[in-house]
């Protein structure tokens, strides 16, 4: 058994995720090869503890994403009975391209693994779960925040390979910054506003709170579709992310069964509406009956001195 | 020349999703529809035939109630219908198999497909039959335009929101696109009903359809939510806060 972890990395670092691939591999046993693409985080990522070796790649295509000349960088160095990439965005395209790249399976945005490889995930927008025997070799990407991260203290071998391989995706220009906010799916704690927030401006409630908790801010379809300003990346629910987050806030959101699928699996749900009748209030673990603008500034203020002491 | 665009068929989003002897009951699902992000790909394919750009080929690989989408794919423009029937399921290699020996048929050279399906929310196909096919792939564009040679698109990379080009043949993946989706009209719904299907087998495409390698143990429904616990007004809140971290142990 062996298994090769494809790292994740974001604005030049090593994303967290990567120690919690390495984590989910440490518990099936055998050796682990960290790969990192375009070199990005090879020294954290020989630190993790459990990695065997870390394979730093480089090489210009690494300059932009383009999955195709990635994965063809990639894919001749990896080897093994499983491939683990994390389910982000990038994640799952990198994985899918190298695992038909191999004629090996490829099972998304698995929550928790046995060996086997036995895999459970959610279908439908999280409506059901699903268990699945996977054949080895396969290739399997990971729900951020589902599996428990290895520790510091490792001191890998990092070898480095530099490849050049043709861009054929060029980017032209930028359209929109990134978001310097956590993103949705990969939040602990998300706060999450509808079109009962009224306006977008009223967001900035939201995002103070966010900062307060360190929570990642998200939104129903209602809230995207009507206010530019909200991008459908923040989008949770059946055609946006499905989220699975220790706390979720949902504020001013009725609670549509396409907005309750990508979040019922939360563990825990605060829910803040001004109908006692809303649907949202069937799923919440607390449901506050209060209009947001009443309990906003109280529950930023609660929240600020508990985490101050 | 010619843009191929994937349509899977899935469960309507209102669909309550109920499970019977430890698997999804496909028989208690009332309503059919092409799955969310495809209607944007397919949006987008009919926005190119319509600047001048080759026909419209709709393909769908899954059992016989599958091909209702390619009617409706006909409806809105698109030209030619493929429905590769299987009744199994399908791993994703098989899945790439498929529907890159179709699209290989047509000899289109732009396909268009879904970021994600909303049943198995996996994400695995567009990247993955670019590689079968040798394409270049772009994935989670809203826009995507042709002039010459040259696709662009606007897609949400890494660093944000970007304008990308690419030459020669290409996969792209649809987010929720820029553009509103076009509703079918009584005439467009009319000639659909008369266009006919192609339907083709594994076989027929010489790909093996059985012997999946990754097997469906169990379907479960997530775990039902125990009432909560109900509160009045903001006055609530300092007591909420200290349950948040006393009782719920979130913050
Ligand atoms: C194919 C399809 C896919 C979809 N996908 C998604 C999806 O991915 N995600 C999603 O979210 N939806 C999705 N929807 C839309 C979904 O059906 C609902 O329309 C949407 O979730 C409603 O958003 P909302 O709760 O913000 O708005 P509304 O339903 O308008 O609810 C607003 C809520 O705010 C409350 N409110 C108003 N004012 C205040 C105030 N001052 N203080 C506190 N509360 C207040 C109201 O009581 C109400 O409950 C989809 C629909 C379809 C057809
Ligand atoms: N059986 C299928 N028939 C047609 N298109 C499919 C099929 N499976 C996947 N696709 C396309 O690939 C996209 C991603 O699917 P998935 O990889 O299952 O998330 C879908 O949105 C469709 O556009």
């Amino acid at each position: 058994m062996s298994t090769t972890v494809i790292s994740e990395s974001n604005n030049g670092i090593l994303h967290p995720v990567t120690a919690q691939l390495v984590g989910a591999a440490s518990s099936l046993g055998g050796p682990i090869t960290v790969i990192c693409p375009g070199g990005v985080g090879s020294s954290d990522a020989a630190k993790i503890s459990g990695v065997t070796k870390v394979i730093s790649v480089e090489g210009e295509c690494f300059e932009t994403y383009d999955c195709s000349a990635w994965s063809k960088s990639l894919s001749p160095l990896i080897e093994g009975d499983l491939i683990l990439s994390s389910s982000s965005a990038i994640g799952r395209e990198l994985i899918s391209s190298i695992s038909a790249t191999k004629g090996i399976p490829v099972v998304q945005d698995v929550t928790s693994l046995k060996d086997g490889f036995s895999a459970t995930r959610t279908i439908y927008s999280g409506k059901a779960i699903e268990e699945v025997s996977i054949s080895s070799p396969c290739a399997i990407s990971l729900r951020p925040n589902s599996f428990e991260s290895a520790e510091g203290g490792g001191s890998a071998e990092i070898s480095t390979v530099n490849v050049s391989q043709e861009v054929a995706v060029a980017v032209k220009r930028a359209l929109a910054k990134a978001s310097e906010r956590l993103d949705v799916s990969e939040a602990e704690i998300i706060i999450s506003g509808g079109r009962g927030m009224g306006e977008p401006a009223n967001f900035s409630h939201l995002n103070e709170i966010a900062d307060v908790l360190g929570a990642a801010v998200g939104a129903s379809r209602a809230a995207v579709d009507t206010w530019e300003e909200i991008p459908h990346s923040m989008q949770v629910g059946q055609t946006g992310k499905t989220v699975t987050p220790n706390l979720y806030i949902a504020v001013g959101i009725s609670g549509a069964i396409q907005h309750l699928a990508g979040m019922r699996s939360s563990k825990f749900i605060l829910a803040i509406n001004k109908d006692p009748e809303a649907p949202i209030f069937g799923v919440a673990d607390y449901g506050i009956v209060s209009t947001w603008e009443d309990a906003l500034p109280a529950l930023k203020d609660q929240l600020a001195e508990l985490l101050s002491n | 020349m010619g843009v191929a665009v994937l349509l899977k068929q899935v469960p309507d989003t209102t669909a309550k999703i109920s499970i019977s002897g430890g698997k999804v009951d496909e028989s208690s699902i009332a309503k059919w529809a092409i799955s969310p992000y495809d209607e944007y790909a397919l949006e987008s394919a009919i926005q190119l035939k319509e600047s001048g750009f080759g026909d419209v080929v709709a393909i769908t690989c899954g059992p016989s109630r599958a091909a209702k989408c390619l009617t409706e794919a006909a409806a809105v423009g698109a030209d030619r219908l493929i429905h590769i029937l299987t009744e199994s399921t399908l791993d994703s290699i098989q899945v790439q198999s498929l529907l890159s020996a179709s699209v290989k048929e047509t000899g289109c050279d732009l396909v268009m497909c879904g970021k994600q399906a909303a049943d198995t929310n996996s994400g695995s196909t567009g990247p993955g039959l670019a590689s079968t096919l040798g394409f270049s792939f772009v994935g989670g564009v809203t826009r995507v335009s042709v002039n010459g040679g040259l696709a662009s698109a606007t897609r949400l990379g890494p660093s944000g929101l970007e304008e990308v080009e690419v030459g020669g043949p290409c996969v792209f993946t649809f987010d929720k696109g820029e553009s509103e989706l076009r509703r079918p009209n009584v005439r467009g719904i009319m000639m659909a009903k008369k266009k006919p299907i192609d339907s083709l087998s594994p076989e027929d495409l010489g790909v093996n359809g059985t012997n999946s390698l990754v097997i469906i143990k169990d379907h479960s429904s997530p775990p039902e939510k125990q009432p909560g616990q109900k509160f009045i007004g903001s006055e609530s809140i300092p007591e909420v806060v200290e349950k948040l971290r006393e009782e719920a142990n979130v913050i």
